[in-house]
């Protein structure tokens, strides 16, 4: 997903302070700054630790345990290709394959272009696989084909 | 225009139908009405759970709501040419909805509404029955809740099966200034979909079982936990939220009974461990979610060391209607220990898939053959999975078994959130075994060796048996490991990954025996 802002420490801060009042505020801190600039930025963790009392190893491990957070600047598009059993049961493995072999796209590797394919396990779609998410679109039935077109959308628009 | 009311066209918004292009046909019935000049409502309703007709789209006529499926955008004008806002005949028509087979068939519930009404219309839920469940609560005591979710026989639907009402009982009986309610929304089991689902077509039947769980036990706050790969249901729930406090039926008073019952939706962050209540505990708490070790339990020391009632949506979701319709109506559903109905998901490789509900007791093999229709590819079932990625696999010869949690269990497989995943003769079960040990060594939290170095060793094992290197031996090391990783691991992620291994190993030896191939590359 293109369109987000650049690291800034100010609006940073302004999302935290927005954010401290709740209880448990961590993940909504570290979603709300993704979703502002695409990742969480090792200049964040000492903010987010300073509002909530926190050790910065503890904001550092929470960042870290989760796949959902990234600490640099993904690509301008990330599709989501979900390589749980229902879709291995309908061929996700041989989209890996193929996207490889055919497209020269690595699932889970460098960006192509200005788009990435990551793994993700299991999207709730399990009846109509392969799925995959995309710019917070669900697809249904999906192939090699598809998916590469998806990625030369991404560098279209970069 | 005519001046006659306009006719009502239902088009999902379940994400399951939008990956199918539901938003585009939604956008060529409203642009071909208008180019028609007629009077139309586009009610963008949750799925009916016919996942394989999707987009299904939906005409109330005078004879009742007419399906016509799968619609893609370019059929829609020739729905329209051929009438189908009187249910006309076209080559798409399926008949009336709830006259389809795969409807008929079910005892829906839980899932009563869902596909039926406007989501988030609260007019639409109260018109339907909803907070009638709710009402009845609050002119109960709070032991006399609990005594009827006891009566009623529920069992958590999130896959252990724990009698809920006694769970409700504990937290009700523990003295604390401060109680929380929690909905475990982080259904991360492959082949499961019904969480989803549920909240994308009805999500205020979970709000009002989780107010219904806080009047029971005195708490005041409530939070549904809900994996990030769920965006569309994130923005339903966020909304209804909204619109339920805003109707007074949630927030500083339920329904003006003067008790408080704050809810707010949080997102998961990508860990499939977070299914597992207590690190999900730590993860609400803004923690690297770290299983914890019980007792204490989450019942008397859950979330913020407070007692919490920690359910899965499918359980809070079926609460309104035990209220409602009494525990005995609920319990006379079911077999065994196992009472009521039951959401199957069925998914995978099979030509019908969507959502069943039934009483507890259908057998595989009519869910997946009479029901499903067999496999997608057209080639023979050779293995099941049920019960997510730490359920058994189980062979075309065993689907005779009844869905209910003791008979599965007799037979080393587990029923879990309800998932069935089919699979063709295509299907290498060694390599579905190397699968359960390297998602299990990707998403173990880490606190307990045989779940952090088991699952490793597990894939190292099986890289082995799958390239020939001394194969009866590394079985027998597979089994020892298997067996020590289901008796010393702290929770179930590391506890069942053997479940699917050794189902494999156990009745497809065969693929443990092929050919050797080169070691993975992965």
């Amino acid at each position: 997903m293109a369109g987000y802002s650049a690291w800034n420490e100010e609006s940073a801060r302004s999302i935290i302070a927005s954010l401290a009042h709740l209880e448990g505020a961590t993940l909504p801190m570290l979603h709300a700054l993704q979703d502002e600039f695409g990742y969480v930025s090792p200049q964040a963790v000492p903010l987010i630790a300073e509002a909530l009392n926190l050790s910065r190893a503890e904001v550092h491990g929470a960042i870290t345990f989760y796949h959902d957070f990234r600490t640099a600047p993904p690509p301008g598009r990330v599709i989501k290709l979900c390589r749980a059993e229902a879709c291995q049961s309908l061929g996700c493995e041989a989209v890996v394959a193929e996207l490889e072999r055919e497209h020269g796209i690595t699932v889970d590797g460098a960006p192509v272009g200005d788009a990435m394919v990551e793994t993700v396990y299991c999207l709730g779609n399990c009846a109509l696989g392969p799925s995959a998410l995309v710019d917070g679109e669900l697809i249904g039935r999906v192939d090699a084909a598809r998916i590469a077109g998806l990625c030369q959308h991404g560098k279209a628009h970069s | 225009m005519s001046a006659a009311a306009p006719v009502r066209i239902y088009v999902p918004i379940d994400a399951a139908a939008l990956s199918v292009g539901a938003e585009a046909v939604a956008r060529a019935v409203a642009s071909e009405a208008a180019e028609r000049g007629l009077a139309i409502e586009i009610v963008r309703n949750g799925t009916r759970g016919m996942l394989w007709l999707e987009p299904l789209v939906e005409v109330e006529t005078a004879e009742g709501r007419i399906a016509y499926g799968p619609v893609a955008a370019e059929d829609v004008a020739s729905l329209f040419a051929a009438d189908f806002m009187a249910g006309g005949a076209h080559a798409l028509r399926l008949g009336k909805t709830e006259e389809l087979g795969w409807m008929k068939r079910q005892q829906r519930l839980t899932f009563e509404r869902v596909g039926v009404i406007d989501p988030l219309s609260i007019a639409d839920y109260r018109a339907h029955g909803g907070f009638r469940g709710l009402e009845k609560a609050l002119r109960l005591s709070g032991a006399e809740i609990v005594a009827a979710i006891k009566a009623s026989g529920l069992r958590g639907r999130g896959g252990a099966g724990f009698p809920t009402g006694i769970k409700w009982q504990t937290v009700h009986d523990a003295r604390a200034e401060q109680k929380y309610i929690v909905c475990n929304a982080d259904e991360g089991d492959s082949g499961t979909f019904a969480d989803r689902m549920l909240f994308e077509g009805d999500p205020y039947l979970t709000i009002e079982g989780m107010a219904i769980a806080a009047l029971a036990v005195g708490a005041t706050r409530g939070y549904i936990y809900l994996r990030s790969e769920y965006p569309h249901a994130h923005r339903t729930l966020q909304r209804a939220i909204l619109k339920a406090e805003a109707a007074g039926l949630i927030g500083a008073s339920i329904l003006d009974s003067g008790q408080a019952f704050h809810l707010e939706v949080r997102l998961g962050a990508g860990a499939y461990i977070c299914g597992e209540e207590t690190s999900l505990l730590e993860s609400l708490e803004g923690k690297r979610a770290i299983v914890r070790a019980k007792p204490p339990l989450p019942a008397l020391q859950g979330l913020f060391g407070k007692p919490t009632v920690v359910n899965n949506v499918l359980s809070f979701a079926a609460v309104p209607w035990i209220l409602d319709h009494g525990a005995q109506a609920y319990a006379d559903y079911g077999m065994g220990r196992s009472r009521g109905t039951l959401p199957v998901q069925l998914g995978g490789n099979v030509r019908r898939g969507g959502l069943i509900e039934l009483a507890f007791g259908i057998s595989l093999r009519e869910i997946i053959e009479d029901m499903g229709g067999g496999t997608r590819s057209g080639r023979p079932i050779r293995a099941v999975q049920v019960g997510g990625p730490l359920g058994a696999y189980l062979t075309a010869e065993q689907l005779d078994v009844q869905m209910d949690y003791e008979a599965l269990a007799a037979m080393r497989a587990m029923l879990g959130h309800g998932g069935i995943v089919v699979f063709d003769d295509s299907v290498d079960m060694a390599r579905q075994a190397r699968f359960a040990f390297a998602f299990c060594a990707k998403e173990s939290c880490g606190k307990c060796t045989p779940c952090r170095i088991g699952a490793t060793r597990g894939v190292e094992v099986m890289d082995r048996i799958i390239a020939g290197e001394e194969r009866p031996k590394n079985i027998a090391v597979l089994r020892d490991l298997s067996k020590l990783m289901t008796d010393a691991s702290l929770c179930a992620m590391g506890g069942l990954t053997p479940m699917p291994v050794l189902s494999a190993l156990n009745h497809f030896p065969e693929d443990f025996d092929r050919p050797p191939l080169p070691l993975a590359a992965e």
